[in-house]
């Protein structure tokens, strides 16, 4: 605790505001930090959104959305995504009850999902790369490329901070400190989720259908 | 594929005497102190004191320090340009060649505002707010060390630029084409792209910090209506970076692609838009402005208030104006480009926002006006700071205004005249208020006062030069000079700028003051001690603590029930009523860590390896940025237990200081 | 009231010497509204930011500690009707400049013709590295780093860039307006008097920056005539190829006329962006100042 409340005498109001109610206990004060940290991150997504809504019609002659993207593979790459935050949510539950078996097990899951949901990525790209759509070839290509990509890099990253969490959990146990950075795992693997819904929305559904 | 990417032995500029010289200098200086700090056993001291604190009251005073030395390189360039300037008319060339002019323009700007204003600002407020909150340190204070030595690492590659390469020549907003690879091949712009990028990071984190602090973390009591302005203040800025700084990571993120792997996004060809990075940037650039000046304004505000001896006049209109500028200032990024060819609509509902924003700052002064109105102003170094703020700004405030008309824009845009717009509100606003915080909360950080003589002399220096520097290019700006000029055909721009050049050096001899009353301050502290912890009458809670204050700042967290707690408690001491009864307890405070310094090394070389292209060594940067975060996720204790016998034989040897 | 205002502040300025060149010295309508908005903008501020400036002064003066006459008010931290006061004096005057600033934005606005009897000179600019090339679509004629204009005439302005964005500028004619490549923007401007006025481009944009001015004669409309004759008898043709050759970074360079002008030819620097300038063309001209 980094803000441990010495003893003080004074009787504490039980109708005090919540606002009077002096330091916020760490886990609260972790989970409200976590989410400022995720709006900053939907900030720069929504930069990233707007260049794209500018670029979308910046094709230079090459290939446009429609010609490029794969509704079959973009809805099994959001079923994984979708399915492993309902994992990560058990997994979540599992902690709260500190049962780590369950626990290793959702995230196992999860992780698999994720992985899943890069591959496919992965193979979009390639896909679109061979053919000759490179971010290289146009305003809208690069910007798409960014877009997407960025996503799936904050998915990479979530797949790391996964494994080295289940580490923290096999070494250090459910202390405090391991259970809020779980806490913050799962709102990060759900606001990942969240992006990708606007995501597919406004890269592949509108893209194709205007 | 060369091991060492682009680097080569050419890129040190041995032909080039100025910069060699500069790079001499800075390499000497920096050396010296490095070598006096070892010989004299300090740096065990140092290392774990300070290097590896995790104490806002530390970090937030290494953030001054470095805010401090780089007002002198921000200042050396500002002398290079007003001596070129004035020197360079009629068919004159000056001493400095445009190749580097233009990298000194662009690196004035860069540092003036990432390198001295954002860490001056940060660094004040990291002093100050969880003192006056009633706290013990901000919400995450390992995260807060990280902040601070990654903008020291951003800073380290700018002046590594100095040195190894260039840095960039494009200005300080770095618009495409310009700085598309086509037209900047060499690693000017890409020094300045990773430089910013990586003290980025460290500036959202400080946002998230402080945001998370102010909203959660306060000592109890003290409901929202009964914090300090600073905080408020705080709040806002703290807020606004959340809320932009990733604008500016996103958007320096797809220049770096378009340099580095040949995207589009604001390229000439293939459908880039370098439209696009205007608006994008300035999104994050106006509201940047009003994160540097709404803690000035917070400071101005607490020293009306104390050195008036009543309270601020117009408490919650003044959180009002504070939270309406939040808000408003990410209405108005369209008013730096009125004259890059948007529609009359576009341009008129801009130029009204642009407007609307001067409201809640004209409230501002007015309260702070009828702040000291009624009350026994003294007349002490921060009270000149303020009053000197107050009748300049609003002049640059009123030309402020001026360029928010479109149609005066279109007249004035880019030119000297805009120059000293920018100047005549971000000194008298930021500076100055820097500067008055700085004389204001220095006895808290160490425990003695700043000598009271060179602080006006500094002042009065800083306040003549500053306009005679700054005045005579509105001049030049209406005669039609533009900026950013290495030299220039029309002498009858010279006598104006001769006199600006004598006001740079005006404005150093005020540096030259604070540097000596610096020096005399610490000789005589003793003289100067600070032995109540309460040297100027203050009414906010960092007053009731010693000077300096503890590492724990509280032994037992204050219970607030107004507005100006320690004034209250003040006046129940001169009442004869008891002071709140101390049980002492531990207290655990965390654990200092090496976490940010060593983070912030692995950032320089994964910054510089990507600047020259030297792809293994970025790759091993960020694989050692990776072990480090994990030696800190697996440590084995997180926090230190500080004895409660500990606490309260401070507080028995320091009975003045801690006698509420 | 305002014409006090402005005739105070036109004897300041012209005190100054800032009279003979520049904003505060319009040839033209446009400039001449805008020097108008500015100067009656300035005067309704100042009478609200002169007497706070003395009221902070006297304020701080009077209430200074040692003063022993003033009374003390340590409560007086609020008052109702001051803080109406204190928001309102703000308000109505940004209600008042910005009732300005909306309709000139409309009145202004850079694309928007001058109503004139006179039919209106086009010419299409290319801002290059480091120079400014005029054309004159009308009349098959093109200058670099000159611009002569008829007197009296309204000059529509096609502007664009052939790389790196730039700022057309003619202080004495009017507001500017940036050039950007594979964009257009549009500016009207007009010249009441014979005379010649600076230009200049107003956005950085490389090392031969400074040198990126030119001058703007205009001339009596029968004058005009004769100079388009007399340029198209001498110079060289601008095509695709001398354009080629024109783009090629250079600085400092002194002004030169071209005879004829291919057809569409500023169509055809708009669609195909820029033709692009290897990077060591540019960091050649660099190291070449170097050694100087």
């Amino acid at each position: 605790m980094n803000v441990a409340v010495a003893v003080y005498d004074v009787k504490q109001d039980a109708f005090a505001p919540a606002s009077e109610a002096g330091p916020a206990p760490k886990r609260v004060v972790v989970g409200f930090g976590f989410w400022v940290f995720l709006l900053s991150d939907i900030v720069m997504f929504s930069a990233l959104f707007a260049a794209y809504a500018v670029l979308v019609h910046a094709t230079a002659g090459g290939p446009a959305g429609p010609q490029l993207f794969n509704q079959v593979s973009v809805a099994i790459q959001t079923a994984c995504l979708l399915a492993s935050s309902y994992t990560c949510g058990l997994m979540s539950l599992s902690v709260n009850s500190r049962r780590r078996t369950a626990t290793y097990g959702f995230a196992l899951v999860t992780f698999v999902l994720g992985a899943a949901f890069l591959a496919l990525e992965i193979r979009e790209f390639a896909g679109m790369i061979a053919r000759g759509a490179t971010p290289q070839t146009s305003a809208f290509l690069s910007a798409f490329f960014t877009l997407v990509g960025c996503h799936g890099l904050h998915v990479t990253a979530g797949l790391i901070w996964l494994a080295v969490m289940m580490a923290q959990v096999a070494i250090k146990g459910f202390r405090p400190t391991v259970d809020r950075r779980l806490l913050c795992f799962a709102l990060f693997w759900h606001a990942l989720d969240i992006i990708w819904v606007w995501l597919f929305t406004a890269v592949y559904l509108m893209g194709v259908h205007p | 594929m060369n091991l060492f990417g682009k680097l080569s032995w050419d890129a040190i500029p041995f032909d080039q005497p100025i910069v060699m010289g500069a790079s001499g200098g800075m390499i000497l200086g920096i050396v010296s102190v490095l070598g006096w700090v070892t010989l004299k056993g300090y740096v065990p001291y140092l290392w774990r004191e300070w290097l590896t604190s995790v104490d806002h009251k530390r970090i937030g005073v290494m953030y001054i320090v470095l805010g401090l030395l780089m007002l002198l390189r921000g200042f050396s360039d500002a002398i290079m340009m007003r001596a070129q300037q004035a020197v360079a008319a009629g068919g004159a060339q000056g001493y400095l060649p445009p190749e580097h002019f233009d990298q000194i323009f662009s690196a004035h700007g860069t540092i003036m505002i990432f390198f001295v204003a954002m860490p001056l600002v940060i660094g004040l407020m990291n002093l100050a707010v969880p003192l006056q909150l009633g706290i013990r340190d901000v919400a995450f204070p390992t995260l807060n060390a990280v902040s601070l030595w990654l903008t020291a690492s951003g800073i380290l590659l700018t002046n590594v630029s100095l040195v190894v390469g260039e840095f960039a020549r494009t200005g300080w907003v770095a618009y495409p084409p310009l700085s598309e690879l086509q037209f900047s091949p060499g690693v000017g712009v890409d020094y300045y792209l990773w430089s910013l990028q990586i003290s980025g990071v460290g500036t959202l984190l400080t946002g998230i910090n402080f945001v998370t602090t102010i909203l959660k973390i306060r000592a109890p009591g003290m409901s929202y209506m009964r914090m300090p302005v600073f905080c408020w203040t705080a709040l806002a800025a703290n807020l606004m970076i959340v809320a932009v700084f990733p604008i500016l990571t996103a958007t320096f993120a797809m220049l770096l692609l378009d340099r580095y792997l040949g995207f589009h996004f604001f390229s000439v060809d293939a459908g880039g838009n370098a439209m696009m990075y205007v608006n994008l940037f300035w999104m994050w650039g106006h509201p940047e402005v009003y994160i540097l000046v709404l803690p000035a304004f917070g400071i101005f505000s607490e020293v009306s208030a104390t050195f008036s001896g009543k309270p601020l006049f117009g408490y919650r209109s003044m959180v009002a104006a504070t939270m309406v500028i939040c808000v408003l200032s990410l209405m108005v990024w369209l008013h730096h480009f009125f004259t890059m060819g948007a529609s009359a609509n576009v341009n008129a509902v801009f130029g009204m926002t642009s407007m609307i924003i001067g409201v809640p700052t004209g409230v501002k002064i007015f309260n702070w006006l009828f702040t000291m109105y009624g009350g026994r102003v003294r007349f002490a170094v921060p009270v000149l700071w303020t009053i000197g703020f107050m009748v300049t700004f609003v002049l640059g405030g009123l030309t402020g205004v001026l360029l928010a008309v479109p149609a005066v824009d279109w007249q004035v845009h880019n030119s000297a005249f805009l120059v000293a717009h920018f100047h005549h509100v971000i000194i008298p606003g930021v500076i100055f208020g820097v500067f008055a915080g700085y004389i204001y909360w220095f006895p808290k950080a160490f425990g003695f006062t700043l000598d009271e003589r060179w602080g006006r002399r500094a002042f009065w220096c800083w306040f003549i030069g500053f306009h005679l520097a700054f005045m005579p290019l509105y001049v030049t700006g209406l005669m039609g000079m533009t900026r950013r000029l290495q030299h220039y055909d029309v002498v009858s721009w010279q006598p104006w700028l001769l006199v600006a050049a004598a006001g740079v050096a005006v404005i150093f001899a005020g540096i030259a003051c604070q540097v000596v009353q610096l020096v005399v301050s610490i000789r005589a502290r003793e003289e100067l001690r600070d032995v109540t912890g309460d040297p100027w009458n203050g009414r906010t809670l960092e007053w009731s603590t010693a000077s300096p204050a503890p590492a724990w700042n509280y032994a037992v967290l204050p219970r607030v029930t107004g507005l100006d707690a320690f004034w209250a408690q003040k006046a129940r001491a001169k009442q004869g009523q008891p002071a709140q009864a101390r049980k002492y307890a531990p207290i655990e405070v965390p654990k200092n860590t090496p976490t940010g310094f060593v983070n912030a090394f692995f950032a320089v070389v994964i910054g510089f390896a990507l600047i020259w292209h030297i792809w293994w060594m970025a790759a091993l940067g960020a694989f050692g940025a990776f072990v480090t975060f994990l030696a800190f996720a697996f440590r084995q204790q997180e926090e230190v237990e500080i004895p409660a016998e500990t606490i309260a034989q401070f507080d028995r040897a320091h009975p003045a200081e801690v006698a509420l | 009231m305002q014409h006090v205002a402005l005739a105070v502040l036109l004897i300041g300025a012209a005190a100054l010497g800032g009279c003979s060149e520049g904003v505060l010295d319009p040839k033209g309508p446009i400039a001449a509204a805008e020097r108008l908005i500015m100067l009656n903008s300035t005067g309704i501020m100042l009478a609200i930011v002169i007497p706070t400036i003395l009221a902070t002064l006297g304020v701080a003066w009077w209430f200074r500690s040692s003063n022993k006459r003033a009374h003390y008010l340590p409560d007086f931290d609020y008052s109702g009707r001051l803080e109406l006061l204190v928001w309102s004096i703000p308000i109505m005057t940004i209600l008042l400049v910005g009732g300005v600033a909306w309709l000139s934005s409309y009145d202004l606005d850079p694309p928007k013709a001058i109503a004139s009897a006179e039919k209106p000179v086009r010419v299409q600019v290319v801002a290059l590295d480091w120079k400014w090339l005029f054309i004159y679509p009308d009349e098959g004629i093109a200058t670099v780093n000159q611009l002569t204009v008829p007197v009296g005439a309204p000059i529509s302005f096609e502007l664009t860039s052939s790389g790196v964005m730039n700022s057309f500028f003619v202080p004495q004619l009017g507001g500017q307006i940036y050039t950007m490549s594979g964009m257009v923007t549009r500016l009207y401007l007009r010249a009441d008097h014979a005379g010649t006025y600076r230009g200049m481009s107003a956005n950085y944009s490389g090392a031969g920056f400074s040198d990126m001015y030119f001058n703007v004669d205009a001339i009596p409309p029968e004058r005009f005539e004769q100079w388009v004759a007399a340029t198209r008898t001498s110079g060289s043709v601008l095509d695709a190829q001398s354009y080629a050759e024109l783009v090629k970074p250079s600085q400092a360079v002194a002004p030169f006329t071209y005879r004829a002008v291919a057809p569409n030819l500023f169509n055809g620097i708009l669609s195909t962006g820029m033709q692009p300038v290897h990077p060591s063309q540019r960091t050649h001209l660099e190291s070449q100042r170097a050694e100087k």
